[in-house]
């Protein structure tokens, strides 16, 4: 499903902060595959998210969503295959909207925007159910301004958007990190919920190696712009997070800075 | 006393600019100053169109195009050559300085003898005051209904998304680019319209009449707003609008009280200054109460 060959980024490349964030990566996910990705500060975990979701463009490689390289797409038209969640709450959403048109306009995400009425009274049933199904009480408020609601809902509300116009792929940044761990353990489980039952080929990075550990099928750690452990199937599941740091100091070559990564 | 209607005339007329400057200030969330240039525009095209017996309406339809096309210029600066948009605004109104020179051909068009909009509409009264109140009428709610329409739809409904979010309704598929350009058309072509009906309703069109639009508009804007709330859209709209009549209001009051005329600006762009201060005025004083 996804393709990822060879890519790299450098920032601010000739000056003094000049700073490789991706060296020749390569990655390959078949369809329903659910990766979690895990790395110390700076080891190009969100580089390689917005890599793939456009928000820049690589310096070496390609991307392939699908068989179609969007290597070279600008980030509003890989919209159309890629669903996304963010660490900030508040980037996935209008807060000034209210949640029925956040809804709308993901609803649509990818078709050109037209001169029908954006959120008729039809959608309703349908968002609705969809509201119910994140069990937080949203159904009966579809017309509230987004901004009121509280973090974790937020995050709820963009995942629901993000996969409700059945993306190729969904990218989840770190999107529990912002949340108490109440609420980040109830949007975890939310995230499950959708991926499983959907079976959605998922990129979900995380700074928490329990999470990143319990969810999804195959795990990566990257370390300096590559990966250097990906671990998937039988193997994975047995894995513990001792074994992980074993690991990682060994494929790295360096001691693991504990600081980087939360162990909780 | 007598002064009431024409008060509220111009109010009316100006309210359509006031949304224009909603339209960027608010729902893009961008401070636009091509309308310091876009506004005498429409003025200098409806004059020009005017004074060569030219029907008001076809004045004012090319008026609109004129302002939306120097929306779109502004809108290109900032969007493709990444022109901070305060600064393309500054760009695009400084050129329309000349253009509208270049249109008008003079600094100033008298249109005295001209067929205007409320020459066309005299029959709705013997006095002219009740004509230009039931145009601009009619106007402002012909307007005001086409934006509720068409900010309702998808299209609109992305370009209000991309003033909360571009971020959002990027990853939703839209092009950001797209929205911002269209937002500034909307709101120039606005501008525009209020220029061309302001010089018909003056009697002249003059390249120096853009100069404080802008501070006007969000007068108009913060007052509505404060006034008469911020529900909806279209409690939105119809705060600008109020908000407009007003502002004008309040400058005819001040005039009457005997501030000269001269000091209108600084009285204005006070007021605003302190209408936008207004948030951090009122947490300092809240902070201050909870400290004691």
């Amino acid at each position: 499903m996804l393709q990822i060959d060879h890519i790299s980024k450098t920032f601010n490349p000739g000056t003094i902060t000049e700073k490789t964030a991706l060296s020749g990566l390569s990655l390959h996910l078949p369809p329903g595959d659910f990766v979690t990705v895990i790395g110390g500060n700076g080891a190009g975990k969100s580089t390689l998210m917005n890599s793939i979701a456009g928000t820049f463009l690589v310096d070496n490689g390609s991307i392939t969503i699908d068989g179609q390289n969007i290597t070279k797409w600008p980030e509003h038209r890989r919209a159309k295959y890629i669903g996304r969640v963010f660490q900030d709450p508040m980037m996935g959403t209008a807060a000034g909207m209210m949640i029925e048109e956040n809804l709308a306009i993901a609803s649509r995400r990818g078709r050109t925007p037209s001169l029908r009425w954006s959120a008729p009274e039809s959608n309703r049933t349908h968002f609705r159910e969809l509201l119910a199904s994140l069990d937080l009480g949203l159904e009966n408020r579809l017309e509230s301004k987004v901004g009121l609601l509280s973090g974790g809902q937020r995050q709820a509300l963009t995942l629901l958007m993000a996969t409700m116009a059945n993306p190729k792929l969904l990218l989840l940044d770190e999107h529990t990190a912002a949340l108490d761990p109440k609420t980040a353990e109830q949007v975890l489980r939310i995230t499950t919920n959708i991926v499983e039952s959907r079976h959605l080929t998922t990129l979900m990075i995380t700074h928490n190696m329990r999470d990143a550990l319990r969810c999804g099928n195959r795990l990566i750690m990257m370390h300096d712009g590559r990966i250097i452990i990906d671990i998937s199937g039988e193997e994975k599941k047995h894995l513990t997070v001792k074994n992980l740091l074993q690991m990682f100091e060994k494929a790295a070559g360096s001691e693991m800075d504990n600081d980087s990564l939360l162990l909780s | 006393m007598d002064l009431i209607i024409p008060t509220i005339s111009q109010g009316l007329l100006w309210s359509i600019l006031a949304i224009g400057v909603y339209l960027t200030f608010r729902v893009l969330d961008i401070a636009d100053l091509t309308v310091e240039g876009s506004f005498p525009l429409g003025a200098a095209v409806a004059a020009s169109m005017l004074v060569k017996g030219s029907d008001p309406f076809t004045a004012i339809v090319l008026a609109a195009i004129a302002g939306m096309l120097a929306g779109v210029v502004t809108g290109l600066l900032t969007t493709k050559l990444k022109i901070p948009a305060l600064l393309a605004g500054i760009l695009t109104m400084i050129a329309l300085y000349s253009v509208n020179l270049r249109i008008m051909g003079k600094a100033n068009l008298s249109l005295l003898q001209a067929d205007t909009i409320f020459s066309r509409f005299s029959w709705i009264s013997e006095e002219k005051q009740f004509v230009v109140l039931g145009v601009g009428f009619a106007v402002v709610l012909l307007i005001s209904l086409l934006n509720y329409w068409f900010f309702g739809t998808e299209i609109g409904a992305a370009i209000r998304a991309t003033g909360f979010n571009p971020h959002m309704i990027r990853a939703n598929g839209v092009n950001t680019d797209v929205t911002v350009i269209l937002g500034l058309l909307l709101s120039n072509g606005l501008v525009a319209v209020s220029g061309a009906l302001v010089g018909q309703s003056n009697g002249f069109a003059d390249v120096g009449m853009g100069v404080g639009t802008i501070v006007i508009g969000l007068a108009s804007v913060i007052i509505g707003e404060v006034l008469f709330g911020t529900r909806s859209f279209w409690n939105c709209l119809l705060s600008v609008i109020l908000g407009s009549i007003v502002y004008r209001i309040v400058i005819a009051v001040v005039l009457e009280l005997g501030m000269p005329p001269n000091d209108l600006k600084l009285f204005t762009a006070i007021l605003v200054a302190l209408a936008l201060a207004m948030p951090l005025i009122q947490s300092k004083m809240k902070s201050r109460k909870a400290v004691r």
